[in-house]
């Protein structure tokens, strides 16, 4: 336990100044929004498809007040519910896709790395095609039809960033099944007559799997950022389905005309705020793992200082 | 050693453009299983409301979704290797000439949105490296983040909400219609045009249409240089050379100009070949935040009438022009650093 405690804490304790800075800034910023996203129905004020409270009716655009504190849309809706509830529904989203990830991502890239042959090859110009391929258009194509088949829906949406993220984790996942295949205790365990499939299971997928939390963290700002813009072009959630803060902006942006900013701000400096967020914990954590950027934690040495210097040395400064 | 050199230059041309084939045949097969394969039926999907049952059967005929699926991939791996796209279901028009009539606003688009975000992005990636763990560089990364963080069309909303309105510049399309008539079209780059005709109000009138999508565009990717050129100019500045600038007393500030600022731009040169397909991504959400004329508004006009015809023709466009691009940049970059040929 005190283990675990200990890795979790490494990009703390190992960072010094400014890097740890970024980093406890970026886990505040999401830890504010995962609550946000957890407490949802006590925190809101209203629904988030909710037009009307106690027999009245809420105001079409309404300024900003202390019913409404950040206004109402102009579906009628509290923008200040929504953008909490939008919270919820990124959270979702984001944790569905790195599911759907890792259960589709991580059995092919170790079935893909442990096989090899004409299997790997073809799964890896596959899936390299998918990486090449521009990764909004790639999500738009997919929540294009999945939108057709299932609705707009949190699943469709997941689904769509799933494509987008699972060649990273198939390719990360089979490049150390490459090399964790070579170990000992996998000949080992191949010697006293495990088969491919418990060896895949039982041996593999534990070392194979710990490269998952990272990656899943480094691409969470940008799913987040994918998911507003599908959204925003309307490929995303319905807004009577789910508070989504790219849909929204989207109705907000006929409103910028008119002078009308608090149904557009609110929700953008949700997607802003969360994304730095997230974008701040992964440069923490880059600057903490990664050997090229890092620089550890200095004790000050203080050298006992000379007695006078030389004549000579004057001289030459 | 320049004889090895010019010798292995074209066999790794030559090499790079073969892979590309099999890549190039893939990403078709996949726009293809995505699209059509999958269930649904495309042509009630785009005329549905508009056509009787019997009509639908025909169009339906007459696109060939009637024959087997593999005749249908065939059809359309074929008709892109000649350049062929097909056509859109809802109004019937060939994709290219689509591409062609909303490439020019798109292409002009992008350019100007990359010159800001060269013109932005690398002096201040410069100064936060330089000047490491100090005010300026928290400031500055800050930025890049934050620059990366906003939504382009957040940033669009809020430039039309508090920008526009004071400096009196247009919110939508890429010049006004008067301009449109004036400029003889030549190149159908609506920019080069107007420079060409050298009708000084016609410029002036583009420029102002394009400056807010150009900086809404540009702030998307100015992040990654700004941080790609601090982490070069970091990396630089630990270089054993600069370190021997230094030993030979060369001053500071020559020693940060000649010895890390040039070399830290070196990588950048590659990188920024490779945004391309995050420009074009960007594009596809800053054209509707802006009415801008592009393939991007296209591209969502079409989603939005659930035109299978022209989202696919549109797409396999824009995967080849990535593809082609990786390609060429792979080339450049053997033909300026020699240790990229082998």
């Amino acid at each position: 336990m005190r283990g675990v405690a200990a890795r979790l804490l490494k990009p703390f304790t190992e960072t010094a100044g400014l890097a740890r800075w970024m980093l406890v800034a970026g886990v505040l910023l999401t830890a504010v929004f995962v609550v946000c996203a957890v407490f949802a129905p006590w925190l809101a004020p209203y629904g988030f498809a909710q037009t009307s409270s106690h027999g009245v009716a809420f105001p079409k655009l309404g300024h900003p007040s202390s019913q409404h504190w950040f206004g109402t849309d102009r579906l009628f809706f509290d923008v200040f519910s929504r953008v909490i509830w939008g919270a919820r529904t990124a959270l979702e989203v984001v944790l569905l896709s790195i599911f759907f990830c890792v259960a589709i991502g991580v059995p092919l890239g170790i079935a893909s790395g442990y096989y090899g042959g004409w299997f790997d090859r073809i799964l890896v110009l596959v899936m390299d095609a998918m990486y090449t391929f521009p990764s909004f258009l790639l999500a738009i194509v997919f929540s294009f039809l999945l939108t057709d088949v299932y609705g707009g829906s949190l699943v469709a949406v997941s689904l769509s960033l799933t494509a987008v993220y699972i060649p990273q984790y198939f390719r990360v996942v089979r490049n150390t099944t490459l090399s964790a295949k070579q170990a000992t205790y996998v000949e080992a365990a191949r010697a006293i007559g495990a088969s491919d499939g418990v060896i895949m299971r039982r041996y593999l997928f534990q070392n194979v799997i710990q490269s998952v939390p990272v990656l899943g963290t480094l691409n969470a700002a940008d799913a987040i950022l994918t998911l507003a813009g599908l959204g925003f072009l309307g490929l995303g959630i319905q807004s009577t389905d789910a508070a989504e803060w790219g849909h929204d902006l989207n109705r907000a942006l006929a409103d910028a005309g008119g002078g009308v900013w608090w149904t557009g701000l609110y929700p953008g400096l949700a997607i802003v705020l969360l994304v730095t967020g997230l974008t701040l914990v992964g440069e923490g954590l880059n600057e903490t793992l990664n050997p090229t950027l890092r620089r550890r934690r200095l004790l000050p040495v203080v050298l006992p200082g000379r007695a006078a210097s030389t004549p000579a040395e004057e001289e030459q400064s | 050693m320049a004889r090895a050199g010019s010798g292995s230059l074209p066999r790794y041309i030559l090499q790079r453009i073969l892979l590309v084939i099999p890549m190039i045949w893939v990403i078709l097969t996949v726009v293809f299983i995505v699209l059509r394969v999958a269930p649904g039926d495309p042509v009630s999907a785009a005329l549905g409301g508009k056509l009787n049952a019997q009509a639908l059967e025909q169009r339906r005929e007459a696109l060939g979704f009637n024959r087997p699926l593999i005749a249908q991939y065939w059809d359309y791996v074929s008709s892109v290797v000649h350049l062929d796209f097909g056509t859109t279901f809802s109004d019937n028009q060939p994709v290219l000439r689509v591409v062609r009539d909303n490439g020019g606003a798109t292409l002009t688009l992008t350019f100007a949105a990359f010159v800001v975000a060269l013109l932005v992005g690398i002096p201040l990636g410069l100064l936060a490296g330089r000047f490491r763990d100090s005010l300026p560089d928290v400031v500055i990364r800050l930025f890049g983040i934050l620059s990366y963080a906003a939504p382009v069309f957040f940033v669009g909303f809020l430039l039309q909400l508090y920008v526009a309105g004071p400096l009196g510049l247009p919110t939508s399309g890429d010049a006004t219609p008067i301009t449109v008539f004036q400029v003889q079209p030549k190149t159908h780059i609506l920019l080069l045009d107007a420079l060409l005709s050298g009708n000084g109000a016609a410029i002036e009138d583009v420029l102002k249409h394009l400056v807010l999508p150009a900086t809404t565009l540009g702030l998307l990717i100015c992040g990654i240089f700004i941080r790609l050129v601090r982490v070069n100019m970091l990396q630089t500045m630990q270089a054993d050379y600069v370190e021997a600038a230094e030993a030979r007393g060369i001053s500071g500030g020559k020693v940060t100009w000649r010895h890390g600022f040039r070399n830290a731009l070196v990588p950048v040169i590659t990188v920024v070949g490779l945004q391309f397909a995050l420009l074009l991504g960007g594009a596809v959400l800053t054209e509707p935040t802006f009415n801008w004329p592009g393939i991007g508004s296209k591209l969502v006009f079409y989603i939005n009438n659930r035109d299978y015809g022209a989202v696919q023709g549109i797409i396999t466009i824009f995967a080849l022009a990535v593809v082609l691009i990786s390609v060429l940049i792979d080339i450049v970059n053997a033909l300026i650093d020699p240790r990229v040929r082998f």
